[in-house]
């Protein structure tokens, strides 16, 4: 890689009698900067902006890898409103984003406001909650919920202890999405500690002038940590509803890869992989991926569009 | 919280048939024979799926401390024609899904017969393809005073040596965040490795411990659990040793 050999140091001051011109010392910063960029910028064409223009092409062809891409015009995204497992993968990908997300951030933001009440060990508790979104999105943990929401499964056995008899939650349509949900809501810790580092921003002051003006808990709450905590509510929301657009791992360790029972767990990613992987249907699985991005872009404004009601800019004021 | 993980982990030493009766967390009989058979189910040793996460761990953490570094490093601290719309298109791949991209880079590395090798998930990391990293670390470098790498320069350092000997030394944090993160996530990584490692022999302990899991078919739970474990122990390694640089890292730039 020649981009990494150091410029010779006589390039800078130095050399010349006369400090370098302005001109030419622009120069020479161009020209660094563009070695610094060169991975980065080759990178960009080629590993992604050249891809995202041929996805955008094989979304009007049928591709299967074997023979050269015959265009068909709009023939992809026509089949797309008569594919009725396309509409289960919506389907089950909405739920899971509508009620997943919104339970996420309330546990993340009720432990974070609980945690930051300056009680003792905050950093061991910070730990423990935050592990598991780490390894949350893992292979392993994946089996782990197999076998803890299995028909012999951990939950059952607790079940059984008040004699109740569980289903098998991830062997039952009716269940096996809520098990996926659990998994993602039991994930949350890296939100909460996004919460965290924001309830630390908050000033002191306020919260002493509120309660001298007779605030209650639960008034400072809803007047001075929600109106100055919306900036980051906000983040976390837009953030966590572009990653769990895109769940996979889970639904397919879970599933066995079928997005099963009945595909109930039939996530879009998990049938966009099926299109594509498993039957070799490059073309309908491009346009797949370009109406995720159109629906996570729609989901994203309308995020934006609605912010300007409920979030608060306090430096904006 | 951390019930299920600590139960799985008593599980893993438990006679089979007591993995479903019992929900305590201490195991009245240690045994470390789940260890020793899951370790030899698949076609091959455990140790070989390991040392392929290995590699590609080591692969992408060099790449990503590199190239992501140098990008920074220009968008950050230097001047140049077109960095406002360059540094908008880092943004805009930020929240790009990567399904978009999935087929076509698919078709390419396959075109280069890279399918079954660790190509295809290494290369990209030292094309700076991580615009997390590259964000992360344009955020730190500018808090840098821009007196230190002015005086390198005066004193005839070129930028290659200020980058490497003022800028880099003191971007340990942001460093240390983002070899922590590539570790973790490309350890658990799943979906690159399932398309692009399709030979037993490559297969990383992620894919691997999927296979079993279709090989059993839950019937061997025990085994099952020990060798998730196995493959949850170095991402709970790196975790302790770099707690204080993942919450500041989250904290500020919202990585998961």
């Amino acid at each position: 890689m020649s981009t990494l050999t150091p410029l010779p140091r006589s390039t800078g001051a130095g050399t010349a009698p006369a400090p370098p011109s302005r001109s030419l010392m622009k120069r020479l910063e161009e020209r660094a900067a563009w070695q610094f960029l060169l991975p980065w910028f080759v990178g960009m064409l080629l590993i992604t902006i050249g891809p995202m223009i041929a996805s955008l092409y094989f979304s009007f062809t049928d591709y299967n890898l074997l023979r050269a891409p015959s265009w068909v015009g709009l023939d992809n995204f026509e089949q797309m409103l008569t594919d009725t497992r396309l509409h289960k993968s919506l389907g089950v990908t909405f739920a899971y984003v509508l009620i997943g997300v919104p339970a996420l951030l309330v546990v993340a933001l009720s432990l974070a406001m609980l945690l930051n009440r300056g009680i003792r060990g905050l950093a061991f508790y910070r730990s423990v909650f935050y592990l598991p979104s780490l390894l949350g999105g893992s292979v392993a943990v994946g089996v782990l919920w197999r076998q803890v929401f299995g028909t012999d499964g951990l939950v059952n056995q607790f079940l059984a202890l008040f004699g109740i008899d569980g289903p098998g939650w991830i062997s039952n349509p009716g269940t096996a999405l809520s098990s996926l949900i659990m998994l993602h809501v039991w994930s949350f810790g890296s939100s909460m500690v996004i919460f965290l580092a924001g309830l630390r921003q908050i000033p002191e002051e306020l919260y002493e002038a509120a309660a001298l003006d007779g605030a209650g808990r639960w008034a400072r709450f809803r007047n001075v940590t929600l109106p100055l905590l919306t900036p980051i509510l906000f983040f976390n929301l837009i953030l966590q509803i572009i990653n769990s657009f895109q769940t996979f791992t889970q639904a397919f360790v879970v599933s066995g890869g079928t997005g099963g029972p009945a595909d109930s767990t039939l996530f879009y990613s998990l049938y966009l992989y099926e299109q594509g992987f498993g039957r070799l249907n490059m073309g309908y699985a491009s346009a797949m991926a370009w109406v995720l991005v159109l629906i996570i872009a729609v989901f994203t404004a309308i995020n934006f569009y609605f912010s300007k009601r409920w979030v608060f800019y306090s430096d904006r004021d | 919280m951390l019930y299920p993980l600590l139960w799985m982990v008593a599980s893993s030493f438990r006679p089979e048939a007591l993995i479903f009766r019992d929900p305590s967390l201490i195991p009245t009989e240690v045994d470390t024979g789940h260890y020793a058979d899951g370790w030899t189910a698949l076609a091959h040793p455990f140790h070989v799926f390991l040392a392929n996460s290995a590699i590609i761990v080591a692969g992408s953490l060099l790449g990503n401390l590199l190239t992501c570094s140098m990008a920074a490093y220009a968008f950050a601290k230097l001047e140049f024609r077109g960095r406002g719309i360059l540094f908008g298109a880092l943004l805009l791949t930020l929240m790009l899904p990567m399904h978009v991209v999935l087929v076509p880079q698919y078709v390419l590395f396959s075109n280069l017969d890279w399918v079954n090798t660790f190509l295809p998930l290494i290369v990209p990391k030292f094309l700076a393809t991580d615009a997390f990293f590259v964000f992360l670390m344009v955020q730190f470098f500018r808090g840098l005073p821009k007196e230190l790498d002015e005086a390198a320069r005066l004193d005839g350092a070129g930028y290659w040596r200020t980058y490497f000997q003022v800028i880099l030394p003191l971007s340990v944090p942001a460093l240390a965040t983002t070899a922590i993160f590539t570790f973790i996530w490309t350890w658990n990584d799943f979906f690159g490795q399932l398309i692009y490692l399709t030979k037993p022999a490559l297969q990383t302990a992620p894919v691997a411990l999927r296979n079993f899991v279709d090989a059993t078919s839950g019937a061997s739970w025990g085994s099952l659990f020990a060798m998730s474990i196995v493959t949850l122990i170095p991402v709970f390694i790196v975790f302790l040793v770099g707690q204080k640089y993942l919450v500041k890292g989250i904290a500020t730039t919202g990585l998961k």
